[in-house]
């Protein structure tokens, strides 16, 4: 309860700093127009439709990167032969910021869903892909043994044994991938593809409906929140 | 029939085993014994295929040992660490047959035999960590059995288990390779385990100077089968077999 005493106090003065007018209108809407956009935006359905488009390009890029990233990362932490070879490419790799490929990304698949999982997944991979690596090589040596000495096919082992062992640690790259997936997409629709929560909110701003800017990044937060307690579980 | 023959292992400049050399014949017992450090788990390693000797070579029935195989079925030590966790008892019963490609309802049926051979059967759904020791290292002999191994290389499988529970199993592990004719290289740290179990007992030494294990000596255990706990250990033989044998071990 006392936590709320802070957020409370601020919306106050908040809405009675903007309506003695010692606020600027443009970059600081009321808090009740925010609450009154908020509802209009839920009551059309452009919220909800907004927010599917995100998280549609947020988990189709996740998908992409959690499968490439638990399959390259078991492969690699398995064999420190192809890690000799690829580890230095990877390390290339993957310095470079994800949303420095959006105009690579634009170039190759046009504006769409497909673009922006591609951004996602680029981005998204490398906690995947990492925590893996270190998760497979820190699985005991005497289940790998065992799995060679059952001479388990390559696929079998994966499933049967390395990935169950290694789960543990893989779940956790996957949860920073997550949170990852949902910035990535939405500062692709900031940037430049007109779709899902980031555009309507580059709308809003350049429309100087801040109230609304205001609302869907609340509900933004809202939902990065959410997700994290999903993830969390 | 397994057999090594001068076999030698170096870990870079280290020297871990030198000029091994011995034949099991099918369905004998082997017992290997030495003081810690003295390279007999890189020996069962070497026998497994799991590593490669730098010199020498092992043949399982007269051809090379080149990688693992189904057919040498290992039981490790550390029984916490080499049985899954995430499956039940049965769940890695069944690792073994799966392995082996067993279709039901022959799997089934399998480990149903499997679990009530080593005792096993009431506890099925159990995970590992809920087991003591002894039943957890009954699940990996269970699990190696489900190989059906020609070969059953066992690792000091009760040196983590107290007295009671390890003869227990002695006469289990016995009575099993008797019962089917596998052939058994077992290694323990334990002299009066090492007479009663085997047919025949190696003794490795580390060489003076190098450090580099090599066999010191080898008996043949001629006391019949089946051996009892009370019996064969005052049994005048036996005794004799731990006077030679003692002093070997000493440092």
């Amino acid at each position: 309860m006392r936590g709320a005493v802070i957020p409370s106090v601020l919306l106050i003065l908040w809405e009675a700093g903007s309506r003695a007018g010692v606020l600027p209108p443009d970059s600081t809407s009321r808090p009740s127009d925010i609450v009154r956009a908020f509802a209009q935006a839920l009551a059309d359905g452009s919220l909800v439709r907004d927010t599917w488009l995100t998280f549609e390009a947020a988990l189709f890029g996740f998908a992409i990167a959690a499968l490439l990233g638990i399959l390259l990362g078991a492969i690699l932490g398995l064999s420190p032969r192809t890690e000799r070879a690829v580890g230095p490419s990877v390390e290339a790799l993957r310095p470079i910021p994800a949303v420095a490929l959006i105009p690579l990304a634009l170039l190759v698949f046009g504006f769409g869903v497909r673009m922006e999982a591609a951004v996602v997944a680029f981005a998204a991979l490398w906690p995947v892909l990492l925590m893996t690596l270190s998760a497979v090589r820190g699985v005991e040596p005497r289940l790998l043994e065992l799995s060679r000495s059952l001479e388990l096919p390559f696929w079998q082992q994966l499933v049967k044994i390395v990935l169950p062992a290694a789960f543990g640690r893989i779940a956790v790259g996957l949860r920073l991938a997550v949170a990852i997936s949902l910035v990535v997409a939405v500062t692709v629709e900031i940037v430049l593809n007109p779709r899902g929560l980031g555009h309507s909110m580059i709308a809003a701003q350049q429309a100087l409906r801040s109230d609304l800017m205001y609302a869907q990044l609340l509900w933004l937060g809202f939902v990065g929140w959410a997700l994290n307690k999903v993830t969390q579980r | 029939m397994i057999a090594a023959r001068h076999v030698g292992v170096s870990f870079g400049s280290r020297q871990v085993l030198a000029d091994v050399s011995f034949d099991v014949p099918s369905g004998q017992f082997l017992c290997i014994i030495g003081p810690s450090g003295c390279g007999k788990t890189t020996l069962l390693r070497v026998l497994a295929g799991l590593i490669a000797p730098t010199s020498g070579e092992v043949t399982a029935d007269g051809k090379a040992v080149r990688g693992p195989a189904r057919s040498r079925a290992i039981v490790f030590q550390d029984y916490t660490k080499a049985l899954l966790p995430w499956r039940t008892v049965a769940g890695n019963v069944a690792l073994g047959l799966e392995a082996c490609r067993v279709a039901e309802p022959q799997k089934s049926r399998r480990i149903e035999e499997l679990l009530s051979k080593m005792g096993l059967g009431h506890c099925a759904g159990q995970y590992p960590a809920q087991l003591s020791g002894g039943m957890q290292q009954r699940v990996q002999i269970a699990r190696a059995l489900g190989q059906d191994p020609q070969l059953l290389l066992m690792d000091e499988p009760f040196g983590a288990l107290d007295a009671i529970t390890r003869q227990g199993l002695q006469d289990e592990v016995a009575r099993i390779a008797a019962e089917q004719k596998t052939t058994v290289v077992f290694i323990t740290h334990d002299l009066e385990e090492a007479i009663y179990l085997g047919d025949q007992v190696i003794v490795l030494a580390a060489a003076p100077g190098t450090g580099a294990g090599r066999i010191a000596e080898r008996i043949t255990v001629e006391i019949p089968r089946p051996r009892s706990q009370l019996e064969t250990r005052e049994d005048p033989r036996f005794l004799a077999y731990r006077h030679r044998l003692f002093g070997l071990l000493k440092h």
